[in-house]
């Protein structure tokens, strides 16, 4: 008897309701799949537009002026973004001093001291919460607390708000460093008679510095990207400022402030301010990549 | 340290030391904690003239007139939540597409790295970059968009002319693309953290690839996808810059969504720099609220977010 | 020509159990490369018909290779080729008329992990049956019965067949998972390991079910634990380093097997 026969062999394509079926199911997976491929290409888009706008309308401008120059007053042409370059680097660096050591600290002390603890917990619920928090809020904070306190707009209030906004990411990646680091290490440093205090300095530090590089770059690069916190704490200036307590200006608030305006050489000034922030930011992250790859 | 001679060092030197280092981590953690108390405090404080003055009304009041002392934000709740809700409805289907196409493999290794590079490229632009590219590229392409619809589409409410290049859809498109990222890089973590074996269970029943895809992995994942979708909301409820300078900043209500609209974020940035008197306790007032609506989102997301990691910690 | 016979389920576990084709399965000069490694070396054997065949080795000479091969779940890794033939009844399984889907249906798999999907029991047993399309009630329902009953699982859970799957215990998940495959109908079921997560007394409920599903389904079974290879299978085929060293029945293979490899490896003198 030939046994093939009481087999159904319907991996073969022989019924034909079977088969019209199968089409049907392989042409909906193909159709899916094409879906997809071209929504997820189609986000090239947007970013090739801003790349290639932000090149050709801010290449025409940029030349060493642009450094070292001020600001052209409205309708005037020439001029530059000298004293909003070094704004920006003031304020995120007030930032940074104040919330790298915050950070840094907090990340030490949930990760190495107590990481159970209920304070822990807290710290990490409210720094993803921070995260979250809108970054105008922050501006809006440095607003009551150090506009309101002193009377005026400063690079102070500024680098409030950007600290405000660094110290989350700042203390998330730390800890996250700090968990990077195998525990072998702390046990051989305890083992070999070594304070707590000696272990984190000597040891642990040392080994996750690239990762927390890495966290404080990629706070850096967002700060410097950031308006919102500037826009009524620091406001703008069209001077050189002489001390850290007067209005001062920045890349981001010039953007904004020059975009908004009806002459056309201080919109392609936004372009040019725009194309040195947007290589700022891109900087920054591509260091804070490459610091941490090298832990690896 | 120079190496004691083992013999003539004490045994052990019991006591113990307050640890200086410890204290001062310590407090850092606590001021940590203490900033975003402080921050509710300080907004409270200065929005109180304004709570006592208006109270509830101000959620409810469609005016915002500063030199008559008439304060409400009825209309930047409305805006908020309108143009953070139409960025969610263009920006869920293509993140989540995106987050299947990083998760499967469609095309070589170099072509997923470029889509997930974009991606995280779109993260680092700053908003107000964002704003500048949306004057020149979105708002043109919107207005024309309006012309047509209000012409052919009059009878549709969200339709209803005149158009206007700075208007709600303007927002929310950049809105859009601007929290892309987030959805994209959660969504990912939440289908690559599916087992590979429940994509293994459906294929060795005869499932095709996307029967397995929606059928099997897209479930699992479910809850993560829920996080991003609300965390990426929270995002664009608080973001700024790009919106202040393409939605109109209008307090007039309207069902259109080719009008002008404004949000609670975009007053702040635009009144907070001049304002005098109730007016600072007022958009304090406004900044409470855009904190506190942002604070239950995150939480919400957050909180999911959680509860899928515990889920699938039970799984693996 | 001889009429197609539906093989109904409950008339078959019944029924007399006939000797089946003796090479079912066939494998002829098959290697297998995970990109340049070769992890299978010309592989040789006939695969009896409603019987129960063991593969056993050491780990990582290529059991599951070969046995994921057979409903072609390697070709989901990236960089994989073969050369040489498996057939079933007599037709390649890698013929370009081959709807993979298709075959997978034919060719059942139950994961040594097992691998539930976060859905309702009914819905895991039936989802074959959905994704071909079928939406009859009462079909899925009879269908949910008659695999939960194969799967000696069906009075432990019958009052609670919409509750999540992910709630039962790891036993009753790997049967599920036996459920599940069987509810397809297919010809051949592939078993991973399917007991190394389990405890001795849910091992022991699988076991007897293979003795009963081989009425019906021609078994694959890959095992690392001997006793299971004796208990449950007629026929045994030991590899070592990609290669299939003895193939006998299995009584024999315990007894008195004719190479000094498989009488090492399974008096424990290595692996
Ligand atoms: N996805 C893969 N990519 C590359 N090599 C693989 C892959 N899977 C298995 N191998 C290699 O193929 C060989 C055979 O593996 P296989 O999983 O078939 O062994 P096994 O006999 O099932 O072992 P075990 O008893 O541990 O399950 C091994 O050397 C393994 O390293
Ligand atoms: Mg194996």
């Amino acid at each position: 008897m030939d046994t093939i026969g009481t087999h159904s062999l319907d991996f073969f394509k022989t019924d034909k309701h079977e088969a019209s079926r199968a089409l049907s199911r392989s042409l909906k997976n193909r159709f899916l799949t094409l879906l997809c491929i071209a929504l997820s290409l189609a986000t090239l888009v947007p970013l090739v537009s801003i790349v290639i706008l932000v090149l050709k309308n801010g290449l025409p401008l940029l030349s060493r002026h642009i450094f070292t120059e001020l600001p052209p007053a409205a309708g005037m042409a020439g001029g530059g973004f000298g004293n909003a370059i070094i704004g920006t680097l003031v304020m995120v660096g007030i930032g940074l001093a104040i919330a790298a050591p915050v950070g840094i600290l907090s990340a030490i002390y949930i990760n190495e001291y107590a990481p159970i603890s209920r304070l822990a917990k807290t710290v990490r619920l409210v720094a993803k919460l921070l995260t979250g928090i809108p970054s105008i809020i922050c501006g809006v904070f440095a607003f009551a607390i150090v506009v309101m306190r002193t009377g005026y707009f400063s690079a102070y209030a500024g680098g409030v708000a950007l600290a405000v906004l660094m110290l989350p990411t700042i203390l998330l990646t730390a800890e996250q460093a700090l968990t990077g680091v195998q525990s072998a290490y702390r046990e051989a440093s305890y083992g070999l008679g070594a304070t707590r205090f000696q272990t984190i300095i000597r040891v642990v530090l040392p080994d996750a510095l690239p990762a927390i590089m890495t966290g404080i770059m990629l706070a850096v690069a967002r700060a410097a990207g950031e308006t919102a916190p500037l826009i009524f704490t620091a406001l703008f200036s069209q001077y050189w400022a002489n001390s850290l307590s007067e209005p001062t200006a920045s890349l981001s608030v010039l953007i904004y402030n020059f975009s908004t305006v009806p002459f056309p050489h201080q919109i392609q000034m936004a372009w040019t301010a725009s194309l040195v922030l947007v290589a700022f930011v891109t900087a920054a992250n591509i260091i804070a990549q490459t610091a941490f790859s090298r832990k690896h | 340290m120079s190496a004691p001679d083992p013999d003539s060092q004490p045994i052990a030197d019991f006591k113990s030391r307050p640890d200086l280092f410890r204290l001062l981590c310590q407090a850092a953690a606590a001021l940590a904690v203490l900033t975003l108390g402080w921050i509710l405090y300080e907004i409270i404080y200065g929005a109180w003239p304004s709570i006592n003055k208006f109270g509830w009304n101000f959620l409810a009041t469609a005016a915002w007139v500063p030199n008559r002392e008439k304060f409400g934000v009825l209309p930047f709740i409305i805006g908020t939540v309108a143009s953070s809700g139409i960025a969610i409805l263009l920006a869920f289907p293509l993140g989540i597409s995106i987050a299947i196409f990083l998760n499967e493999n469609f095309l070589a290794r170099p072509v997923r790295q470029t889509v997930r590079f974009v991606v995280e490229m779109l993260a680092s632009i700053p908003s107000v970059v964002y704003g500048l590219w949306g004057i020149f590229v979105v708002i043109p392409l919107v207005k024309g968009f309006g012309d047509w619809a209000t012409v052919h589409l009059s009878g549709v409410p969200i339709f209803s002319g005149p158009a206007y290049g700075n208007s709600l859809l303007t927002a929310s498109i950049v809105l859009a693309i601007m929290i892309l990222p987030t959805i994209t890089a959660i969504s990912r973590n939440s289908l690559s953290a599916v087992p590979h074996t429940l994509r293994e269970g459906a294929y060795a029943l005869g499932a095709t690839r996307w029967e397995a895809i929606l059928g099997v992995i897209v479930p699992s994942a479910a809850p993560g996808l829920v996080a991003a979708t609300i965390l990426a909301l929270g995002r664009a409820m608080g973001e700024t810059m790009a919106v202040a300078m393409l939605i109109g900043n209008s307090s007039r209500l309207s069902w259109s969504i080719l009008s002008p609209s404004g949000t609670l974020a975009g007053l702040l940035a635009n009144q907070f720099g001049e304002a005098t008197g109730m007016q600072v306790n007022s958009l304090m007032y406004a900044a409470l609220i855009l904190v506190l609506i942002t604070l239950l989102v995150n939480l919400a997301g957050e909180a999911i977010l959680r509860y899928t990691q515990k889920k699938t910690a039970g799984i693996h | 020509m001889p009429t197609l016979v539906e093989n109904t389920g409950q008339s078959k576990v019944s029924a007399i159990h006939e000797l089946g084709r003796a090479d079912f399965i066939s494998v002829r000069d098959f290697n297998f490369f995970y990109g340049k490694k070769q992890s299978l070396f010309d592989i040789n054997m006939d695969i009896p018909e409603k019987q129960v065949t063991a593969f056993i080795g050491p780990s990582g000479c290529g059991k599951s290779t070969l046995l994921r091969n057979f409903n072609r779940m390697n070709e989901l890794i990236e960089g994989v080729h073969h050369s040489g033939e498996i057939q079933l009844v007599g037709k390649s399984i890698f013929d370009r008329n081959v709807e993979v889907i298709a075959l997978r249906r034919t060719i059942g798999m139950v994961f040594q992990k097992s691998n539930p999907f976060p859905k309702s029991i009914y819905e895991n047993v039936v989802y074959a049956l959905r994704i071909s399309g079928q939406t009859k009630k009462s079909l899925l329902d009879d269908c949910v019965e008659r695999s939960l009953r194969g799967a000696a699982l069906w009075d432990e859970v019958k009052d609670r067949l919409h509750e999540s799957a992910l709630g039962l215990s790891g036993g009753q998940m790997q049967r599920l998972c036996i459920a599940r495959a069987i509810a397809n109908r297919p010809k051949v079921l592939l078993m991973d390991e399917p007991c190394s997560a389990l405890d001795p007394i849910a091992t022991v409920k699988v076991e007897e079910l293979i003795r009963e599903l081989k009425q019906e389904f021609t078994i694959i079974i890959v095992t690392h634990n001997m006793q299971q290879a004796t208990r449950c299978s007629d026929r045994t085929a030991f590899f070592y380093l990609g290669k299939l060293v003895e193939y006998d029945n299995t009584h024999k293979i315990f007894s008195n097997p004719s190479e000094k490899k498989t009488e090492d490896y399974i008096t424990g003198r290595f692996g």
